[in-house]
Protein backbone atom coordinates (compact mmCIF):
# COMPACT_ATOMS: atom_id res chain seq x y z
CA UNK A 1 0.00 0.00 0.00
CA UNK A 2 2.70 2.49 1.04
CA UNK A 3 4.44 1.72 -2.24
CA UNK A 4 1.79 1.88 -3.88
CA UNK A 5 1.32 5.87 -2.70
CA UNK A 6 4.63 6.45 -3.80
CA UNK A 7 4.80 5.91 -6.95
CA UNK A 8 1.52 7.90 -7.55
CA UNK A 9 2.76 10.82 -5.38
CA UNK A 10 5.78 10.57 -7.76
CA UNK A 11 3.69 10.35 -10.22
CA UNK A 12 1.26 13.70 -9.31
CA UNK A 13 4.47 16.00 -8.71
CA UNK A 14 6.28 14.94 -12.29
CA UNK A 15 3.48 16.50 -14.36
CA UNK A 16 6.06 16.07 -18.26
CA UNK A 17 6.50 11.79 -17.32
CA UNK A 18 4.73 10.00 -19.88
CA UNK A 19 1.26 8.55 -19.20
CA UNK A 20 1.46 5.14 -17.20
CA UNK A 21 4.77 5.43 -16.76
CA UNK A 22 4.73 4.31 -13.43
CA UNK A 23 2.52 1.66 -13.29
CA UNK A 24 5.99 -0.61 -13.38
CA UNK A 25 6.82 0.41 -10.17
CA UNK A 26 3.54 -0.27 -8.45
CA UNK A 27 3.23 -3.53 -7.21
CA UNK A 28 0.37 -5.24 -5.00
CA UNK A 29 1.93 -6.04 -1.71
CA UNK A 30 0.72 -9.94 -0.10
CA UNK A 31 -1.66 -8.05 2.17
CA UNK A 32 -4.23 -6.68 -0.70
CA UNK A 33 -6.73 -9.98 -1.08
CA UNK A 34 -8.02 -10.63 -4.11
CA UNK A 35 -10.16 -13.24 -4.60
CA UNK A 36 -13.67 -13.82 -5.65
CA UNK A 37 -16.29 -15.85 -7.85
CA UNK A 38 -16.50 -14.63 -11.42
CA UNK A 39 -19.50 -15.72 -12.91
CA UNK A 40 -21.81 -15.46 -15.66
CA UNK A 41 -25.12 -14.84 -14.32
CA UNK A 42 -26.94 -14.95 -17.94
CA UNK A 43 -25.41 -18.48 -19.36
CA UNK A 44 -26.89 -20.07 -15.93
CA UNK A 45 -30.23 -18.38 -16.68
CA UNK A 46 -30.36 -19.20 -20.07
CA UNK A 47 -29.49 -22.61 -19.33
CA UNK A 48 -32.44 -22.83 -17.36
CA UNK A 49 -34.67 -21.28 -19.72
CA UNK A 50 -33.51 -23.85 -22.13
CA UNK A 51 -34.27 -26.94 -20.66
CA UNK A 52 -37.45 -25.58 -18.76
CA UNK A 53 -38.86 -24.92 -22.46
CA UNK A 54 -38.60 -28.77 -23.41
CA UNK A 55 -40.47 -29.97 -20.45
CA UNK A 56 -43.42 -27.16 -20.63
CA UNK A 57 -46.54 -27.84 -21.35
CA UNK A 58 -47.74 -27.15 -25.10
CA UNK A 59 -49.82 -24.84 -24.41
CA UNK A 60 -47.43 -22.86 -22.40
CA UNK A 61 -45.52 -22.66 -26.02
CA UNK A 62 -48.41 -22.09 -28.37
CA UNK A 63 -49.81 -19.30 -25.80
CA UNK A 64 -45.89 -17.94 -25.38
CA UNK A 65 -46.36 -17.68 -29.28
CA UNK A 66 -49.55 -16.34 -29.48
CA UNK A 67 -48.86 -13.59 -27.15
CA UNK A 68 -45.83 -12.06 -29.42
CA UNK A 69 -47.85 -11.81 -32.29
CA UNK A 70 -50.76 -10.24 -29.93
CA UNK A 71 -48.30 -7.89 -28.95
CA UNK A 72 -47.05 -7.17 -32.48
CA UNK A 73 -50.53 -6.82 -33.28
CA UNK A 74 -50.74 -3.57 -30.87
CA UNK A 75 -48.41 -2.10 -31.79
CA UNK A 76 -49.13 -2.51 -35.35
CA UNK A 77 -52.94 -0.71 -34.56
CA UNK A 78 -51.23 2.24 -32.63
CA UNK A 79 -48.29 2.68 -34.28
CA UNK A 80 -45.86 5.05 -33.22
CA UNK A 81 -42.40 5.13 -33.29
CA UNK A 82 -40.98 1.60 -31.09
CA UNK A 83 -38.19 -1.22 -32.02
CA UNK A 84 -40.04 -3.81 -30.99
CA UNK A 85 -41.44 -5.32 -34.47
CA UNK A 86 -38.11 -4.95 -35.74
CA UNK A 87 -35.92 -6.22 -32.88
CA UNK A 88 -37.71 -9.60 -32.14
CA UNK A 89 -39.20 -10.24 -35.73
CA UNK A 90 -41.07 -12.59 -36.69
CA UNK A 91 -43.06 -14.52 -39.71
CA UNK A 92 -46.27 -16.16 -37.74
CA UNK A 93 -48.26 -13.20 -37.97
CA UNK A 94 -47.74 -12.50 -42.00
CA UNK A 95 -48.43 -15.80 -42.38
CA UNK A 96 -51.90 -15.89 -40.52
CA UNK A 97 -53.05 -12.45 -42.06
CA UNK A 98 -52.01 -13.28 -44.96
CA UNK A 99 -53.74 -17.01 -45.58
CA UNK A 100 -56.68 -15.25 -43.99
CA UNK A 101 -57.22 -12.68 -47.06
CA UNK A 102 -56.33 -15.15 -49.07
CA UNK A 103 -59.25 -17.13 -47.84
CA UNK A 104 -61.48 -14.65 -47.81
CA UNK A 105 -60.58 -13.24 -51.15
CA UNK A 106 -60.38 -16.24 -53.27
CA UNK A 107 -63.30 -16.52 -55.70
CA UNK A 108 -66.03 -19.08 -55.69
CA UNK A 109 -65.22 -22.17 -58.31
CA UNK A 110 -68.94 -21.23 -59.83
CA UNK A 111 -67.12 -18.15 -61.92
CA UNK A 112 -65.75 -19.06 -65.30
CA UNK A 113 -61.91 -19.46 -65.16
CA UNK A 114 -60.89 -16.34 -66.77
CA UNK A 115 -62.76 -13.51 -65.79
CA UNK A 116 -62.95 -14.41 -61.94
CA UNK A 117 -60.95 -12.14 -59.00
CA UNK A 118 -57.62 -13.55 -57.72
CA UNK A 119 -57.30 -17.03 -56.88
CA UNK A 120 -55.93 -17.83 -52.97
CA UNK A 121 -52.10 -18.86 -54.78
CA UNK A 122 -52.63 -15.25 -56.84
CA UNK A 123 -52.89 -13.23 -53.58
CA UNK A 124 -50.51 -15.30 -51.73
CA UNK A 125 -47.80 -14.90 -54.85
CA UNK A 126 -48.61 -11.71 -54.94
CA UNK A 127 -48.16 -10.52 -51.22
CA UNK A 128 -45.40 -12.68 -50.56
CA UNK A 129 -42.96 -11.89 -53.85
CA UNK A 130 -44.38 -7.78 -53.92
CA UNK A 131 -42.73 -7.87 -49.53
CA UNK A 132 -40.06 -9.41 -51.16
CA UNK A 133 -39.33 -6.84 -53.63
CA UNK A 134 -39.97 -3.93 -51.39
CA UNK A 135 -37.35 -5.49 -49.37
CA UNK A 136 -34.56 -6.09 -51.88
CA UNK A 137 -35.20 -2.56 -53.29
CA UNK A 138 -34.63 -0.81 -49.78
CA UNK A 139 -31.69 -2.84 -49.44
CA UNK A 140 -30.44 -2.34 -52.69
CA UNK A 141 -30.99 1.51 -51.86
CA UNK A 142 -28.43 1.13 -48.89
CA UNK A 143 -31.13 0.32 -46.22
CA UNK A 144 -29.92 -1.15 -43.18
CA UNK A 145 -32.60 -3.14 -42.10
CA UNK A 146 -32.13 -6.65 -42.91
CA UNK A 147 -34.11 -8.52 -44.84
CA UNK A 148 -36.76 -10.87 -42.60
CA UNK A 149 -36.63 -7.47 -40.28
CA UNK A 150 -38.11 -5.98 -43.14
CA UNK A 151 -40.50 -8.72 -44.30
CA UNK A 152 -42.29 -8.71 -40.41
CA UNK A 153 -42.81 -5.36 -40.58
CA UNK A 154 -44.61 -5.24 -44.28
CA UNK A 155 -46.27 -8.33 -42.81
CA UNK A 156 -47.62 -7.37 -40.12
CA UNK A 157 -48.69 -3.78 -41.44
CA UNK A 158 -51.34 -5.80 -43.33
CA UNK A 159 -53.45 -6.28 -40.22
CA UNK A 160 -55.30 -3.24 -41.19
CA UNK A 161 -56.11 -4.43 -44.13
CA UNK A 162 -57.93 -7.66 -43.40
CA UNK A 163 -59.99 -6.10 -40.32
CA UNK A 164 -61.41 -3.55 -43.50
CA UNK A 165 -61.89 -7.36 -45.62
CA UNK A 166 -63.81 -8.94 -43.12
CA UNK A 167 -66.08 -5.66 -42.71
CA UNK A 168 -66.66 -5.24 -46.26
CA UNK A 169 -67.25 -9.13 -46.55
CA UNK A 170 -69.90 -8.28 -43.49
CA UNK A 171 -71.07 -5.08 -45.23
CA UNK A 172 -72.05 -7.08 -48.66
CA UNK A 173 -74.25 -9.29 -46.83
CA UNK A 174 -77.02 -6.17 -46.62
CA UNK A 175 -78.25 -5.03 -49.73
CA UNK A 176 -76.17 -3.84 -52.43
CA UNK A 177 -76.24 -0.11 -54.03
CA UNK A 178 -74.36 3.20 -54.05
CA UNK A 179 -74.39 3.27 -50.20
CA UNK A 180 -73.32 -0.46 -49.71
CA UNK A 181 -69.95 0.76 -52.15
CA UNK A 182 -69.56 4.31 -50.42
CA UNK A 183 -69.34 2.47 -47.25
CA UNK A 184 -66.87 -0.36 -48.08
CA UNK A 185 -64.44 2.36 -50.38
CA UNK A 186 -64.55 4.54 -47.05
CA UNK A 187 -63.64 1.61 -44.95
CA UNK A 188 -60.83 0.71 -47.37
CA UNK A 189 -59.78 4.15 -47.79
CA UNK A 190 -59.03 4.95 -43.97
CA UNK A 191 -57.48 1.56 -43.64
CA UNK A 192 -54.76 1.87 -46.56
CA UNK A 193 -54.08 4.86 -44.84
CA UNK A 194 -53.61 3.29 -41.68
CA UNK A 195 -51.10 0.71 -43.21
CA UNK A 196 -49.12 3.01 -45.05
CA UNK A 197 -48.65 5.44 -41.77
CA UNK A 198 -47.81 2.06 -39.47
CA UNK A 199 -44.89 0.94 -41.98
CA UNK A 200 -43.53 4.05 -42.56
CA UNK A 201 -43.48 4.48 -38.97
CA UNK A 202 -41.53 1.64 -38.82
CA UNK A 203 -39.19 1.81 -41.87
CA UNK A 204 -38.87 5.32 -42.16
CA UNK A 205 -35.83 5.64 -40.08
CA UNK A 206 -33.61 2.69 -41.58
CA UNK A 207 -33.34 4.28 -44.65
CA UNK A 208 -30.87 7.04 -46.08
CA UNK A 209 -31.92 10.46 -45.58
CA UNK A 210 -32.40 11.69 -49.42
CA UNK A 211 -33.78 8.17 -50.67
CA UNK A 212 -36.61 8.29 -47.71
CA UNK A 213 -39.21 8.91 -50.32
CA UNK A 214 -37.40 6.15 -52.97
CA UNK A 215 -37.69 3.46 -50.44
CA UNK A 216 -41.66 4.36 -49.78
CA UNK A 217 -42.92 4.86 -52.91
CA UNK A 218 -43.37 0.99 -53.58
CA UNK A 219 -44.97 0.34 -50.28
CA UNK A 220 -47.37 2.48 -51.52
CA UNK A 221 -48.04 0.61 -54.24
CA UNK A 222 -48.30 -2.43 -52.58
CA UNK A 223 -50.90 -1.58 -50.14
CA UNK A 224 -52.45 0.26 -52.98
CA UNK A 225 -53.38 -3.08 -54.97
CA UNK A 226 -54.11 -5.27 -51.78
CA UNK A 227 -56.71 -2.39 -51.51
CA UNK A 228 -57.76 -2.64 -54.65
CA UNK A 229 -58.12 -6.18 -54.63
CA UNK A 230 -60.44 -5.66 -51.80
CA UNK A 231 -62.14 -2.99 -53.05
CA UNK A 232 -63.40 -4.88 -56.00
CA UNK A 233 -64.28 -8.28 -54.39
CA UNK A 234 -67.74 -8.92 -55.51
CA UNK A 235 -69.81 -12.23 -53.86
CA UNK A 236 -71.12 -14.04 -56.18
CA UNK B 1 9.07 26.82 -73.83
CA UNK B 2 6.91 26.68 -77.37
CA UNK B 3 7.97 23.42 -78.00
CA UNK B 4 7.23 21.98 -74.81
CA UNK B 5 3.73 23.51 -74.97
CA UNK B 6 3.14 22.14 -78.29
CA UNK B 7 3.97 18.50 -77.24
CA UNK B 8 2.04 19.09 -74.02
CA UNK B 9 -1.21 20.07 -75.86
CA UNK B 10 -0.55 16.91 -79.02
CA UNK B 11 -0.62 14.52 -75.34
CA UNK B 12 -3.62 16.16 -74.42
CA UNK B 13 -5.47 15.65 -77.46
CA UNK B 14 -4.42 12.16 -78.23
CA UNK B 15 -6.04 10.98 -74.58
CA UNK B 16 -9.43 13.02 -75.17
CA UNK B 17 -9.75 10.99 -78.56
CA UNK B 18 -9.11 7.51 -77.08
CA UNK B 19 -11.49 8.53 -74.00
CA UNK B 20 -14.02 9.23 -76.51
CA UNK B 21 -13.74 5.95 -78.54
CA UNK B 22 -13.60 3.85 -75.19
CA UNK B 23 -15.67 5.63 -72.62
CA UNK B 24 -15.59 2.78 -70.34
CA UNK B 25 -11.67 2.72 -70.36
CA UNK B 26 -10.18 3.58 -66.40
CA UNK B 27 -7.93 6.64 -66.71
CA UNK B 28 -6.52 6.18 -63.16
CA UNK B 29 -4.43 3.29 -62.23
CA UNK B 30 -0.90 3.67 -64.13
CA UNK B 31 -1.14 6.93 -65.65
CA UNK B 32 -1.45 8.82 -62.30
CA UNK B 33 -0.69 11.95 -64.30
CA UNK B 34 -3.37 12.31 -66.88
CA UNK B 35 -6.55 12.85 -64.60
CA UNK B 36 -5.65 16.53 -64.01
CA UNK B 37 -4.01 17.50 -67.12
CA UNK B 38 -7.31 15.95 -68.84
CA UNK B 39 -9.15 17.63 -66.88
CA UNK B 40 -6.87 21.20 -68.29
CA UNK B 41 -7.64 19.34 -71.98
CA UNK B 42 -11.12 19.99 -72.06
CA UNK B 43 -11.38 23.36 -71.17
CA UNK B 44 -9.05 23.88 -73.90
CA UNK B 45 -10.42 21.63 -75.99
CA UNK B 46 -13.95 22.11 -75.87
CA UNK B 47 -13.52 25.87 -77.30
CA UNK B 48 -13.60 24.17 -80.44
CA UNK B 49 -16.31 21.88 -82.82
CA UNK B 50 -19.58 20.91 -80.83
CA UNK B 51 -18.63 17.30 -81.44
CA UNK B 52 -15.35 17.52 -79.83
CA UNK B 53 -16.96 19.25 -76.55
CA UNK B 54 -19.53 16.51 -76.30
CA UNK B 55 -16.28 13.78 -76.16
CA UNK B 56 -14.47 16.35 -73.98
CA UNK B 57 -17.38 16.30 -71.29
CA UNK B 58 -17.93 12.68 -71.52
CA UNK B 59 -14.32 12.09 -71.06
CA UNK B 60 -13.87 14.06 -67.92
CA UNK B 61 -16.97 12.52 -66.51
CA UNK B 62 -15.24 9.28 -67.12
CA UNK B 63 -12.39 10.25 -65.70
CA UNK B 64 -13.57 11.55 -62.56
CA UNK B 65 -15.99 8.73 -61.85
CA UNK B 66 -13.89 5.39 -62.35
CA UNK B 67 -12.01 6.06 -59.20
CA UNK B 68 -12.76 2.94 -57.59
CA UNK B 69 -12.91 -0.81 -59.21
CA UNK B 70 -16.13 -2.28 -59.94
CA UNK B 71 -16.92 -5.03 -57.71
CA UNK B 72 -17.76 -8.57 -59.33
CA UNK B 73 -20.78 -9.79 -60.57
CA UNK B 74 -21.65 -11.71 -57.67
CA UNK B 75 -21.45 -9.37 -54.92
CA UNK B 76 -24.65 -7.67 -53.81
CA UNK B 77 -22.97 -4.47 -54.35
CA UNK B 78 -22.72 -4.88 -57.95
CA UNK B 79 -26.16 -4.41 -58.10
CA UNK B 80 -26.56 -1.60 -55.71
CA UNK B 81 -24.43 0.47 -58.26
CA UNK B 82 -27.74 0.29 -60.36
CA UNK B 83 -29.79 1.76 -57.64
CA UNK B 84 -27.09 5.09 -56.70
CA UNK B 85 -29.82 7.63 -56.97
CA UNK B 86 -31.49 10.17 -54.73
CA UNK B 87 -35.02 11.38 -54.49
CA UNK B 88 -34.02 14.71 -56.53
CA UNK B 89 -32.54 12.82 -59.57
CA UNK B 90 -35.21 10.04 -60.43
CA UNK B 91 -37.65 13.36 -60.12
CA UNK B 92 -35.01 14.92 -62.74
CA UNK B 93 -35.12 12.45 -64.81
CA UNK B 94 -38.89 12.00 -65.19
CA UNK B 95 -39.24 15.67 -65.75
CA UNK B 96 -36.35 15.21 -68.08
CA UNK B 97 -38.34 12.33 -69.95
CA UNK B 98 -41.75 14.43 -69.81
CA UNK B 99 -40.73 17.65 -71.96
CA UNK B 100 -37.58 16.49 -74.31
CA UNK B 101 -36.02 19.01 -76.20
CA UNK B 102 -34.42 18.62 -79.73
CA UNK B 103 -30.85 19.83 -78.40
CA UNK B 104 -31.20 17.84 -74.41
CA UNK B 105 -29.96 14.51 -75.34
CA UNK B 106 -31.78 12.13 -72.18
CA UNK B 107 -28.76 10.10 -71.50
CA UNK B 108 -26.06 12.72 -71.74
CA UNK B 109 -27.80 15.58 -70.04
CA UNK B 110 -29.78 13.64 -67.37
CA UNK B 111 -28.32 9.92 -67.00
CA UNK B 112 -24.21 11.09 -67.54
CA UNK B 113 -23.31 7.63 -67.83
CA UNK B 114 -24.96 6.84 -64.27
CA UNK B 115 -27.99 4.78 -65.75
CA UNK B 116 -30.26 3.62 -63.03
CA UNK B 117 -32.53 0.41 -62.45
CA UNK B 118 -35.16 2.43 -60.29
CA UNK B 119 -37.09 4.79 -62.70
CA UNK B 120 -37.15 1.64 -65.37
CA UNK B 121 -38.28 -0.88 -62.67
CA UNK B 122 -40.67 1.08 -60.98
CA UNK B 123 -42.16 2.96 -63.58
CA UNK B 124 -43.20 -0.57 -65.04
CA UNK B 125 -44.62 -1.65 -61.81
CA UNK B 126 -46.83 1.17 -61.70
CA UNK B 127 -47.80 1.12 -65.50
CA UNK B 128 -49.32 -2.27 -65.14
CA UNK B 129 -51.11 -1.87 -62.19
CA UNK B 130 -52.25 1.52 -63.35
CA UNK B 131 -53.72 -0.38 -66.18
CA UNK B 132 -54.88 -3.37 -64.79
CA UNK B 133 -57.06 -0.82 -62.12
CA UNK B 134 -58.23 1.30 -64.82
CA UNK B 135 -59.26 -1.18 -67.15
CA UNK B 136 -61.09 -2.78 -64.54
CA UNK B 137 -62.75 1.22 -63.37
CA UNK B 138 -64.00 1.44 -67.03
CA UNK B 139 -65.64 -1.71 -66.78
CA UNK B 140 -67.46 -0.57 -63.64
CA UNK B 141 -68.33 2.49 -64.79
CA UNK B 142 -69.45 1.57 -67.78
CA UNK B 143 -71.98 -0.94 -66.01
CA UNK B 144 -73.16 1.86 -64.15
CA UNK B 145 -74.35 3.28 -67.56
CA UNK B 146 -75.72 0.36 -69.09
CA UNK B 147 -76.72 -2.88 -66.72
CA UNK B 148 -76.23 -4.93 -69.53
CA UNK B 149 -72.65 -5.09 -69.25
CA UNK B 150 -71.26 -8.22 -67.58
CA UNK B 151 -68.69 -6.86 -64.56
CA UNK B 152 -66.06 -9.40 -62.99
CA UNK B 153 -62.68 -8.62 -61.34
CA UNK B 154 -60.91 -9.35 -64.43
CA UNK B 155 -57.68 -10.35 -62.42
CA UNK B 156 -55.90 -12.20 -65.06
CA UNK B 157 -55.22 -8.55 -67.07
CA UNK B 158 -52.70 -7.60 -64.24
CA UNK B 159 -50.18 -10.76 -65.08
CA UNK B 160 -50.88 -10.19 -68.43
CA UNK B 161 -49.96 -6.64 -68.38
CA UNK B 162 -46.85 -7.06 -66.33
CA UNK B 163 -45.97 -9.37 -68.46
CA UNK B 164 -46.17 -6.92 -71.65
CA UNK B 165 -44.45 -3.83 -70.40
CA UNK B 166 -41.29 -5.87 -68.53
CA UNK B 167 -41.34 -7.91 -72.11
CA UNK B 168 -40.86 -4.67 -74.09
CA UNK B 169 -38.78 -2.54 -71.73
CA UNK B 170 -36.18 -5.75 -71.43
CA UNK B 171 -36.33 -6.98 -74.77
CA UNK B 172 -36.75 -4.08 -77.46
CA UNK B 173 -33.61 -2.12 -75.67
CA UNK B 174 -31.77 -5.95 -76.39
CA UNK B 175 -32.42 -5.44 -79.68
CA UNK B 176 -31.83 -2.05 -80.25
CA UNK B 177 -28.42 -2.07 -78.06
CA UNK B 178 -27.09 -5.56 -80.25
CA UNK B 179 -27.83 -3.74 -83.35
CA UNK B 180 -26.03 -0.52 -82.56
CA UNK B 181 -23.28 -1.99 -81.72
CA UNK B 182 -22.86 -4.27 -84.66
CA UNK B 183 -23.14 -1.12 -86.61
CA UNK B 184 -20.31 0.57 -84.35
CA UNK B 185 -17.71 0.07 -87.25
CA UNK B 186 -20.14 2.54 -89.34
CA UNK B 187 -19.51 5.63 -87.13
CA UNK B 188 -16.18 6.99 -86.14
CA UNK B 189 -16.57 9.76 -83.28
CA UNK B 190 -19.51 8.69 -81.02
CA UNK B 191 -19.67 5.54 -78.63
CA UNK B 192 -22.34 3.47 -78.82
CA UNK B 193 -24.68 3.51 -75.31
CA UNK B 194 -24.58 0.44 -72.86
CA UNK B 195 -27.14 -1.67 -72.31
CA UNK B 196 -28.62 0.25 -69.26
CA UNK B 197 -28.90 3.50 -70.65
CA UNK B 198 -30.91 1.45 -73.37
CA UNK B 199 -32.78 0.09 -70.78
CA UNK B 200 -32.99 3.42 -68.96
CA UNK B 201 -34.52 5.64 -71.66
CA UNK B 202 -37.11 3.24 -72.73
CA UNK B 203 -38.37 2.76 -68.83
CA UNK B 204 -38.48 6.56 -68.24
CA UNK B 205 -39.88 7.21 -71.84
CA UNK B 206 -43.07 5.31 -70.40
CA UNK B 207 -43.46 7.48 -67.57
CA UNK B 208 -45.95 9.71 -69.81
CA UNK B 209 -48.12 7.05 -70.33
CA UNK B 210 -49.27 6.79 -66.72
CA UNK B 211 -51.36 9.67 -66.40
CA UNK B 212 -52.86 9.33 -69.81
CA UNK B 213 -54.05 5.89 -68.79
CA UNK B 214 -55.88 7.35 -65.84
CA UNK B 215 -57.44 10.28 -68.10
CA UNK B 216 -58.39 7.40 -70.36
CA UNK B 217 -61.29 6.79 -67.78
CA UNK B 218 -63.30 9.73 -69.63
CA UNK B 219 -65.65 7.71 -71.40
CA UNK B 220 -65.65 10.06 -74.86
CA UNK B 221 -63.68 8.34 -77.75
CA UNK B 222 -62.10 11.09 -79.18
CA UNK B 223 -60.68 12.79 -76.14
CA UNK B 224 -59.11 9.50 -75.41
CA UNK B 225 -57.89 9.02 -78.58
CA UNK B 226 -56.25 12.36 -78.17
CA UNK B 227 -54.58 11.97 -75.13
CA UNK B 228 -53.16 8.69 -76.53
CA UNK B 229 -51.47 10.61 -79.72
CA UNK B 230 -50.31 13.12 -77.67
CA UNK B 231 -48.76 10.77 -75.12
CA UNK B 232 -47.16 8.86 -77.67
CA UNK B 233 -46.39 11.45 -79.36
CA UNK B 234 -44.05 13.15 -75.93
CA UNK B 235 -42.79 9.36 -75.51
CA UNK B 236 -41.82 8.72 -79.02
CA UNK B 237 -40.35 11.98 -79.19
CA UNK B 238 -38.08 11.43 -76.14
CA UNK B 239 -36.87 8.67 -77.45
CA UNK B 240 -36.19 9.53 -80.46
CA UNK B 241 -33.80 12.62 -79.42
CA UNK B 242 -31.70 10.44 -77.52
CA UNK B 243 -31.51 8.31 -80.31
CA UNK B 244 -30.71 10.87 -82.47
CA UNK B 245 -26.89 11.37 -82.19
CA UNK B 246 -25.95 7.92 -81.99
CA UNK B 247 -27.55 6.99 -85.17
CA UNK B 248 -26.64 10.45 -87.56
CA UNK B 249 -23.67 9.62 -88.33
CA UNK B 250 -24.73 6.35 -90.22
CA UNK B 251 -26.10 6.17 -93.82
CA UNK B 252 -29.68 7.97 -94.19
CA UNK B 253 -31.04 4.69 -95.00
CA UNK B 254 -30.24 2.58 -91.49
CA UNK B 255 -31.20 5.86 -89.86
CA UNK B 256 -34.57 6.22 -90.98
CA UNK B 257 -35.50 2.71 -90.90
CA UNK B 258 -33.89 2.59 -86.75
CA UNK B 259 -36.20 5.40 -85.85
CA UNK B 260 -38.89 4.54 -87.50
CA UNK B 261 -39.25 1.05 -85.95
CA UNK B 262 -38.49 2.44 -82.47
CA UNK B 263 -41.86 4.92 -83.41
CA UNK B 264 -43.53 2.02 -84.60
CA UNK B 265 -43.03 -0.42 -81.69
CA UNK B 266 -44.07 2.23 -79.07
CA UNK B 267 -47.19 2.89 -81.41
CA UNK B 268 -48.16 -0.82 -81.06
CA UNK B 269 -47.28 -0.77 -77.45
CA UNK B 270 -50.08 2.39 -76.99
CA UNK B 271 -52.22 0.91 -79.33
CA UNK B 272 -52.13 -2.68 -77.81
CA UNK B 273 -52.70 -1.28 -74.31
CA UNK B 274 -55.45 0.84 -75.30
CA UNK B 275 -57.37 -2.41 -77.34
CA UNK B 276 -56.42 -4.80 -74.73
CA UNK B 277 -57.73 -2.91 -71.54
CA UNK B 278 -59.98 -0.33 -72.72
CA UNK B 279 -62.23 -1.46 -76.10
CA UNK B 280 -64.33 -4.39 -75.63
CA UNK B 281 -67.19 -4.46 -73.14
CA UNK B 282 -68.68 -8.35 -72.52
CA UNK B 283 -72.23 -8.47 -72.77
CA UNK B 284 -73.60 -10.59 -69.90
CA UNK B 285 -75.07 -13.69 -70.66
CA UNK B 286 -78.13 -13.88 -67.80
CA UNK B 287 -80.26 -10.81 -69.30
CA UNK B 288 -80.11 -12.10 -73.20
CA UNK B 289 -81.84 -15.08 -71.97
CA UNK B 290 -84.65 -12.95 -70.06
CA UNK B 291 -85.41 -11.42 -73.57
CA UNK B 292 -86.95 -13.78 -74.92
CA UNK B 293 -89.93 -14.13 -72.64
CA UNK B 294 -90.95 -10.43 -73.48
CA UNK B 295 -91.62 -11.93 -77.02
CA UNK B 296 -93.49 -14.64 -76.22
CA UNK B 297 -96.69 -12.43 -74.92
CA UNK B 298 -97.67 -10.68 -77.54
CA UNK B 299 -98.65 -13.21 -80.18
CA UNK B 300 -100.56 -14.84 -77.41
CA UNK B 301 -102.59 -11.44 -76.48
CA UNK B 302 -103.63 -11.19 -79.89
CA UNK B 303 -106.34 -13.30 -79.78
CA UNK B 304 -107.37 -12.46 -76.50
CA UNK B 305 -107.97 -8.95 -77.66
CA UNK B 306 -109.84 -9.64 -80.56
Amino acid sequence: MAKAVESSGELGTTSPRPLFAGLSDISISQDIPVEGEITIPMRSHIREFDSSTLNESVQNTIMRDLKAVGKKFMHVLYPRKSNTLLRDWDLWGPLILCVTLALMLQRSSVDSEQDGGPQFAEVFVIIWFGAVTITVNSKLLGGNISFFQSLCVLGYCILPLTVAMLVCRLVLLAEQGPINFMVRLFVVIVMFAWSIVASTAFLADSQPPNRKALAIYPVFLFYFVISWMILTFTPQ
Amino acid sequence: MAAADELAFHEFEEASNLLAETPDAATIGGSGQLTPQGHVAVTVDSGGSNGAEEEGEESDRTALLQEKPQPGLWTFGYYQTFFDVDTSQVLNRIKGSLLPWPGHNFVRHHLRNRPDLYGPFWICATLAFVLAVTGNLTLVLAQRRDPSIHYSPQFHKVTVASVTIYCYVWLVPLALWGFLRWRKRVRERVGPYTFLETVCVYGYSLFVFIPTVVLWLIPVPWLQWLFGALALALSAASLVFAFWPVVREDTRLVAAVLLSTVVLLHALLATGCKFYFFQPLPLAPLPQATSLPPNLPPPTLRPQVT
